[in-house]
């Protein structure tokens, strides 16, 4: 009767196990410290003008948005406190991981779905070397390394961009706009704001190479292991967020 | 019953060998070498199946050093996976599986990662890595587990020589998707053969080419078994491999294509087993005169009768 259950479990508790060899190998040797870096520089670097990009314009349009709803009240002065709180605590590392989901999430299940299907990955085991830790571990320690860094690159791009507007549009000084957005944050947020993506980045690289080590059936299944890799992270991360929010609101 | 085989020039000494594997002493007189120590790969009663679907059924089968075996089968057949089980690629259901002298149904994968080392292994497409050049691939065996001390002068040394082997020296700095399929798998062999394994298993090394093309592989694969006496498990569904492995010995100083007949009556042919896979099960195990003789309906459709 719960046949239609044994599918969906079964995956995860395949990820799983994926999860923990990847854990544990991260500590044992060998260490591909190459690839590490290679990871970091096209996760990392590879997506910074893509964070750059959307980071700023986020930033732009809170504060358009926000400003209207404040001078109801009078408070335009007020906008870089919540330009600030939305983007460290929620949209930051939300936005980010989301671009590099689908970035990177798809690059790595796609990059792992054609090595599996041309047999490259059995290949790898039948030449001595553990996929997880040549292929796996990288992409996981790059993610985990960069994502936090990019959120905070995207979280000052988009308070740039909310400076832009106030001083441009509502007329609002620098030290105005600085010192609300300064003062607002409290220690919780800069722990959630760096907690979420450090977070994010287990979710994005962990179900990007699950999918790509699952991949059967030829480029048909390359396909659909990049689009199933990219909805599970992005569903995920709102997953997570919802329920670290919840926590973070609670300790406040 | 011709099962003689000459020594063989740059061979290994101990494997010039006259008592090759048949149907006969594979399987109704397991070697005292129970522990597999004489034997390079050995197959004990080995069950697979992939959840309903049965893979391989109660196969037994060993592998003498120096010795060829060509397995023949349908898609399907579980010929592939028996090569695959052969390494520990896949875990067996049931029954044992000897590789180099070791038990290895037992050992965990990063056991297996040092034996599977000392392996060589053909792939269906070549299984070249697409991010590494030519020279990088056929490197790899060699620069791989990362805890050996290297010498990389040595490696390039090793490298050209395997590129030399399959001819294509020229392409040490091209990438796999450069290179067309037949070229590509002659570097999956460079990359086999690289470390001078005592066993190379090859998964459909013609699968796909052409018939020239397909021949200058299998000449490639007669090379290596005679330059270095390398035992040889060739999976496949054409029973051409088999008659060129069987029928032809490598040209010394000769190109690629220069193979010479050997009379299958004389005693200069080398020993080669056929085997014939059917949905798992081993319908048949035997010299190629008894497979071209064989009247079961499956066999020969796989061998047919000579003229």
């Amino acid at each position: 009767m719960l046949d239609f259950l044994k599918s969906p479990i079964e995956a995860l508790q395949d990820f799983y196990i994926l999860t923990g060899r990847a854990l544990k190998s991260v500590v044992r040797p060998p260490h591909y410290i190459d690839d590490i870096f290679l990871q970091m520089d096209i996760i990392g670097v590879g997506s910074l003008p893509i964070i750059i990009l959307t980071g700023f314009f986020s930033g732009v349009v809170i504060t358009m948005q926000m400003s209207r709803a404040l001078s109801q009240y009078g408070a335009t002065g007020q906008v870089g406190m919540i330009v600030c709180i939305t983007l460290v605590r929620e949209l930051g590392p939300v936005l980010t991981a989301l671009l590099v989901a689908g970035r990177n999430a798809s690059g790595i299940a796609s990059e792992l779905g054609s090595m599996k299907v041309t047999e490259q990955i059995d290949a790898m085991r039948a030449l001595g070397t553990d996929p997880i830790q040549k292929l796996v571990v990288p992409r996981l320690v790059a993610t985990c390394t960069m994502l936090p860094c990019l959120t905070v690159i995207s979280d000052f791009v988009g308070l740039l961009g909310g400076y832009l507007i106030a001083s441009l549009q509502l007329g609002l000084s620098g030290s105005q706009y600085w010192t609300a957005a300064y003062q607002a944050l409290a220690y919780n947020d800069i722990v959630q704001g760096l907690l979420k993506p450090f977070v994010f980045a287990f979710i994005i690289s962990l179900v990007g190479c699950f999918y790509g080590l699952r991949t059967t059936g030829g480029t048909q299944g390359v396909g659909l292991a990049t689009t199933k890799a990219v909805v599970s992270a992005s569903v995920w991360i709102f997953v997570i967020t919802s329920l670290l929010t919840r926590i973070f609101v609670n300790l406040h | 019953m011709n099962e003689a085989i000459q020594p063989l020039p740059d061979g290994h000494g101990s494997v010039t060998r006259s008592d090759a594997v048949t149907r006969s002493d594979a399987v109704t007189e397991p070697r005292a070498s129970a522990s597999g120590a004489e034997v390079v790969l050995k197959f004990e009663d080995v069950s697979l199946s992939f959840g309903d679907q049965v893979a391989i059924d109660h196969v037994s089968f060993e592998m003498a050093p120096g010795s060829t075996r060509v397995i023949l089968g349908a898609a399907g057949s579980g010929k592939t996976t028996v090569l695959k089980a052969a390494i520990g690629l896949i875990k067996p259901d049931s029954g044992r599986i000897f590789l180099l002298g070791q038990e290895i149904t037992s050992l965990d994968e990063r056991q297996l990662f040092q034996i599977r080392s000392r392996v060589g292994v053909l792939f269906q497409e070549g299984g070249l890595f697409d991010s590494f050049t030519v020279g990088e691939n056929v490197a790899y065996p060699l620069l791989n587990p990362k805890s050996d001390k290297v010498d990389l002068t040595l490696v390039d040394q090793k490298v050209t020589e395997a590129l030399r082997f399959v001819e294509l020296e020229e392409t040490m700095e091209k990438f796999p998707a450069e290179l067309s399929g037949g070229m590509r798998r002659r570097v999956g062999i460079a990359r086999a053969v690289v470390k001078e394994p005592p066993l190379v298993l090859y998964d459909s090394p013609t699968a796909g080419l052409d018939p020239i093309t397909a021949n200058t592989i299998m000449a490639l694969i007669a090379k290596e078994r005679e330059t270095a006496n390398t035992a040889s498990l060739i999976v496949t569904h054409r029973y051409q491999d088999g008659q060129v492995m069987s029928n032809f010995r490598y040209k010394s100083g000769s190109g690629l294509l220069n193979l010479e007949h050997v009379e299958q009556n004389g005693s200069g042919g080398p020993k080669i087993t056929f085997m014939v896979m059917d949905e798992g099960k081993v319908v048949f195990e035997g010299t190629q005169q008894e497979l071209e003789a064989s009247t079961d309906e499956y066999v020969v459709k796989f061998a047919p009768k000579r003229p």
